[in-house]
């Protein structure tokens, strides 16, 4: 195994380890897509009777396909708290001194994101089936579905690691959580782009999130139509803030 | 209430509310997150105004008062964190030289997170008028609902207080946050019961008491004097205080007794 590759598989194993063993790390993650999909497939299902809705799989795959990226994104947010964490707490700094190569860091918080997330995922995935989702794509969206929702993941983790690795502080969360979150809601979340109104109708065509939810609702109804576009976005995102994050890396080393 | 416990309860609600109003990390959340919530729901469900039997044509009318329980919610995590620090930090242990009452300390404790509680449906209030609210039983449904809402405030803020009298532990109040986030959405704050398809929702939403808070406040808002859900509003508002302050009462005395 080289330098990086031996880096990045420590710093994933350890995370998750920490992670898997301790309830109120992972509950959380599980816990919130889950009752977003409870309270928007439960409570909201009437929307799909609003005049104009078109979605042809049903409100529960619709909604399905948010809390299904949203846990993607917040798996990304909660690998940022990790990095916070460890370098409060000093051992990001001990990770530094040993690690032969330290680009190898960043690749291994992502794979722990990556595995966080395959968690969240299986979770939500099994609720939604629960509650008579109805997927009319086929393997192969699907597959397509999966990879978006890991980029999404993937630029989310990059995100978080990139500001943690500047602030080195707990107290930089709201920073990390809240343009997510922003991102997130100020897309198509409730009903179709179509059927949106008022201020949101403006913004949320040029938001990123738009596009993976346009693309992820066309891979589980079977009509991919929009996924060049957000697989082009996602790798758009991922580069830039893969160079965030490797930015962050460097102010860190530099910052002793 | 006699005029020493007054004085007790004076002295530690002027420190309550100095101290809450000392934070900005409290009151900036408190403010910011209803309102952006606000302003994302209005628009991104504005479409749910034309499901036939939705009441009225607004969305933003219909939302408003998801902001006051926001709000309370952040009460119940401002009451239980204050309550929850000054025990881990021994400040009640030194409290309890003092004649200070137990229950003078908890009726103190939840006055700075009554005190947010108001200053941010004032706020909601104030801005939603600006945004377009129309509230349709006027300036006297407006007076009723800050005080249904304050109320509302004041019962979550004895739940947050219980948790932190039972537990002692500032992160254990935190973890109360999600658990009332759950209840909120389980009930009928994003449409009508009887626009709910769902059963299992609906009666979910109908067993859930935040659905009669919701209900008895969205009236005053767009139905107008509707006399069933204010009462069961208030009715709601006032068992939820007072269960939680006796068992917060309870817990704090069990406490300084273990203690003394």
């Amino acid at each position: 195994m080289t330098p990086f590759v031996q880096v990045a598989d420590a710093v994933a194993r350890r995370n998750l380890r920490v992670t898997f063993k301790n309830p109120a790390l992972l509950l959380p993650a599980a816990i919130f897509p889950l009752v977003f999909l409870l309270a928007f497939a439960g409570g909201l299902s009437n929307l799909a009777n609003v005049p104009g809705f078109d979605f042809g799989s049903g409100y529960t795959s619709f909604q399905f396909v948010f809390v299904f990226l949203q846990s993607a994104a917040f798996g990304g947010v909660f690998t940022g708290f990790a990095v916070a964490a460890d370098y409060e707490s000093g051992f990001a700094r001990r990770l530094m001194l040993a690690a032969p190569n330290r680009t190898g860091l960043i690749a291994g918080y992502v794979l722990a994101g990556v595995g966080r997330f395959a968690f969240t995922a299986s979770v939500v995935t099994v609720a939604g089936l629960a509650a008579g989702m109805q997927v009319d794509g086929g393997v192969v969206e699907l597959g397509g579905l999966v990879v978006l929702a890991v980029l999404v993941n993937v630029v989310a983790t990059l995100f978080g690691v990139g500001l943690c690795m500047r602030t080195q502080s707990m107290q930089s969360v709201p920073f990390l959580q809240i343009p997510v979150f922003l991102i997130l809601f100020l897309a198509p979340v409730y009903v179709p782009l179509e059927l949106l109104d008022g201020w949101i109708a403006a913004v949320a065509p040029y938001n990123p999130a738009t596009a993976f939810l346009e693309a992820g609702r066309g891979f589980i109804s079977g009509e991919p139509d929009q996924a060049l576009v957000a697989f082009a976005v996602a790798a758009a995102m991922t580069v830039l803030l893969g160079f965030y994050a490797l930015r962050g890396l460097r102010k860190a080393e530099a910052g002793g | 209430m006699s005029a020493s416990v007054t004085t007790q309860v004076g002295f530690v609600a002027r420190r309550s509310v100095r101290r809450t109003f000392r934070q900005p990390a409290v009151l900036v959340p408190t403010i910011v997150f209803p309102l952006f919530l606000l302003a994302v729901n209005a628009s991104g469900l504005s479409s749910a105004t034309n499901l036939p039997g939705f009441p009225g044509d607004s969305y933003l009318d219909f939302a408003i008062v998801v902001t006051f329980m926001q709000g309370a919610l952040f009460a119940a995590t401002t009451a239980g964190t204050e309550l929850a620090t000054d025990i881990e930090s021994g400040f009640l242990s030194r409290l309890q030289l003092t004649p200070l009452r137990g229950v003078s300390i908890l009726v103190g404790q939840l006055a700075g997170a009554v005190a947010v509680a108001l200053m941010g449906a004032v706020t909601y209030l104030v801005i939603g008028l600006i945004a377009g609210v129309t509230i349709v039983t006027g300036v006297g449904g407006a007076l009723v609902l800050l005080a249904l809402a304050t109320l509302i405030g004041v019962a979550f803020g004895s739940i947050g207080a219980f948790f932190a009298a039972r537990t002692g532990s500032s992160q254990a109040v935190q973890g109360l946050f999600p658990l009332l986030f759950v209840t909120f959405f389980l009930s009928s704050i994003n449409l009508p019961r009887e626009l709910i398809e769902i059963d299992w929702f609906r009666a979910v939403a109908s067993a859930n008491p935040v659905s009669y808070l919701v209900e008895g406040m969205r009236s005053l808002v767009i139905t107008g004097w509707d006399a069933t859900a204010l009462l069961r509003g208030f009715g709601v508002a006032v068992a939820v205080a007072v269960v939680g302050f006796g068992a917060a009462a309870s817990s704090l005395r069990t406490r300084m007794a273990r203690t003394g």
